[in-house]
């Protein structure tokens, strides 16, 4: 048997030597891993607008060509000189509405087409999900979505990051008049007030999930209206 | 965490031993079949219903698995004198931990998809029962060279029931094998529907259970006699 200095000491040599290992590793590698956590949001961007390929290059050459970046406030004015990558949205939906940051990714397709390219973040039933939404020039039609999570039940609250699921929402409606209305997560049965082309069949064994998307995307498209009604008006004259 | 001891095969001491002698041999085969950790000392199920919707998350992971244990292995048996009998399993979980990290770390460096599709699961390698079991088992009672090749054994007989179940979920589930697609289209023409269940966690444990059926079939000496 051995003494207790003696196990004291090797406890405490073995936790020190792991830990030196283990920040050498952690700071030799975070290069690399911050590039892959920066074009995997690129990705999903560009995901929302229904552009698929995983190629590294082509998603650097389309989001550096085609992809302006930009923050707007909740009275719908640019803000100048902050980065939208630098918006912390966790941070952001827990103010209020009207002190919000708002970070807008304006997609210039081949064509001449815009959408613009709204980011989401919520909470799920285990954890965060978020994701991303796309909405066509009329600020009403919705081109595509893209929605991820940290930890929903595989099978279950996961299929939102699933392509079925996330198909539903092109070509959906957010607004009812000038009324913002999003779009509903919802049972086959719930009734909601609104036509079909406001709501997408929620998944089956993940209520919470699906109601935690439901409420995201109210929560987060709504303060956009006031950017959008400026560029409507702008638009308009 | 069910650390079972398993019969390790004792290595007497002896002055000049080959590296491969046939002792040595049969610590790295015998995993693979007669004592498979998952179908025979039925370590490390969790992770194999988890992971093996594709071939090509199965063969990471399995390549993750086979570097700990045959790391942690190696190491504990290195040290394994030095060890202080009780905190024996606290110096044992560091020195998995360490490894795990490490290679959780590498795979978000240079494999980002790969990190993302088996998430969790290459944090849970610590919880993993194989490595401590063997370690437990062998590892602390072994010298380094045996002990090295255990635990790649071990984790090749662990990664090779993996990468079974995942061709059949694969092949079955999304009609693809290492994310090619090798069900024909007029297959589906013609009214094939790629199977749901697959796709889901029972899927592995039925493929499992059929596995460890005709294992025990063709194995003699799985055969259960009392």
């Amino acid at each position: 048997m051995h003494s207790n200095r003696y196990t004291f000491v090797y406890a405490i040599i073995i936790s020190v030597i792991t830990a030196v290992l283990l920040a050498f590793a952690s700071e030799g590698l975070k290069p690399l891993q911050q590039a892959n956590i920066a074009l995997d949001k690129k990705t999903n961007i560009l995901r929302s607008v229904r552009i698929e390929t995983q190629k590294r290059e082509e998603i650097e050459q389309i989001y550096k060509n085609q992809v302006t970046e930009l923050v707007v406030d909740a009275r719908g004015e640019v803000m100048s000189g902050v980065d939208a990558n630098a918006v912390a949205l966790k941070e952001e939906v827990a103010k209020p509405a009207a002190e919000r940051r708002l970070p807008v990714y304006l997609y210039a397709a081949e064509g001449g087409k815009k959408y613009y390219i709204l980011p989401l973040y919520g909470v799920g039933l285990w954890g965060p999900i978020w994701g991303y939404l796309s909405v066509e020039e009329d600020f009403d039609t919705v081109y595509g979505a893209y929605f991820d999570h940290k930890g929903e039940t595989p099978g279950l609250g996961a299929e939102i990051s699933e392509k079925p699921f996330q198909q539903q929402f092109e070509g959906k409606k957010i607004m009812a008049g000038d009324q913002f209305v999003s779009v509903y997560v919802a049972k086959t049965t719930d009734k909601i007030p609104y036509g079909p082309e406001h709501r997408v069949d929620g998944i089956s064994g993940g209520t919470i999930t699906s109601r935690g998307t439901d409420e995201m995307l109210k929560d987060c498209i709504a303060p956009y209206l006031a950017y959008f009604n400026k560029l409507k008006t702008s638009a308009g004259n | 965490m069910s650390v079972e001891s398993t019969s390790a095969p004792v290595v007497e001491e002896k002055k000049k031993e080959a590296l491969f002698s046939k002792k040595n041999r049969r610590i790295l085969s015998d995993p693979l079949d007669d004592n498979n950790p998952i179908t025979v000392q039925v370590l490390g199920i969790c992770s194999a219903l988890a992971v093996t919707v594709q071939v090509k998350p199965a063969i990471i992971m399995a390549i993750g698995v086979t570097f700990v244990t045959a790391f942690s292995n190696l190491i504990i048996s290195l040290i394994r004198d030095s060890v202080p009998g009780r905190i024996r399993m606290i110096v044992q979980l560091i020195v998995i931990a360490l490894l795990v990290t490490l290679v959780d770390q590498a795979l978000k460096a240079y494999m980002f998809d790969i990190s993302k599709k088996l998430s969790v699961f290459v944090g849970l390698i610590i919880t993993n029962c194989i490595v401590m079991g063997r370690l437990e088992a062998f590892a602390m009672s072994q010298k380094p060279w045996p002990s090295f090749l255990d635990g790649i054994g071990n984790g090749i007989g662990y990664g090779i029931i993996l990468v079974v179940v995942a061709v059949f979920r694969e092949l079955f589930g999304s009609g693809t094998l290492m994310g090619y697609k090798v069900m024909p289209q007029w297959a589906y023409d013609m009214g094939y529907v790629n199977n749901g269940l697959m796709m889901l966690p029972p899927a592995a444990l039925f493929l499992i259970g059929i596995y460890i059926w005709i294992q025990r079939q063709r194995n003699a000496k799985l055969i259960n006699v009392s």
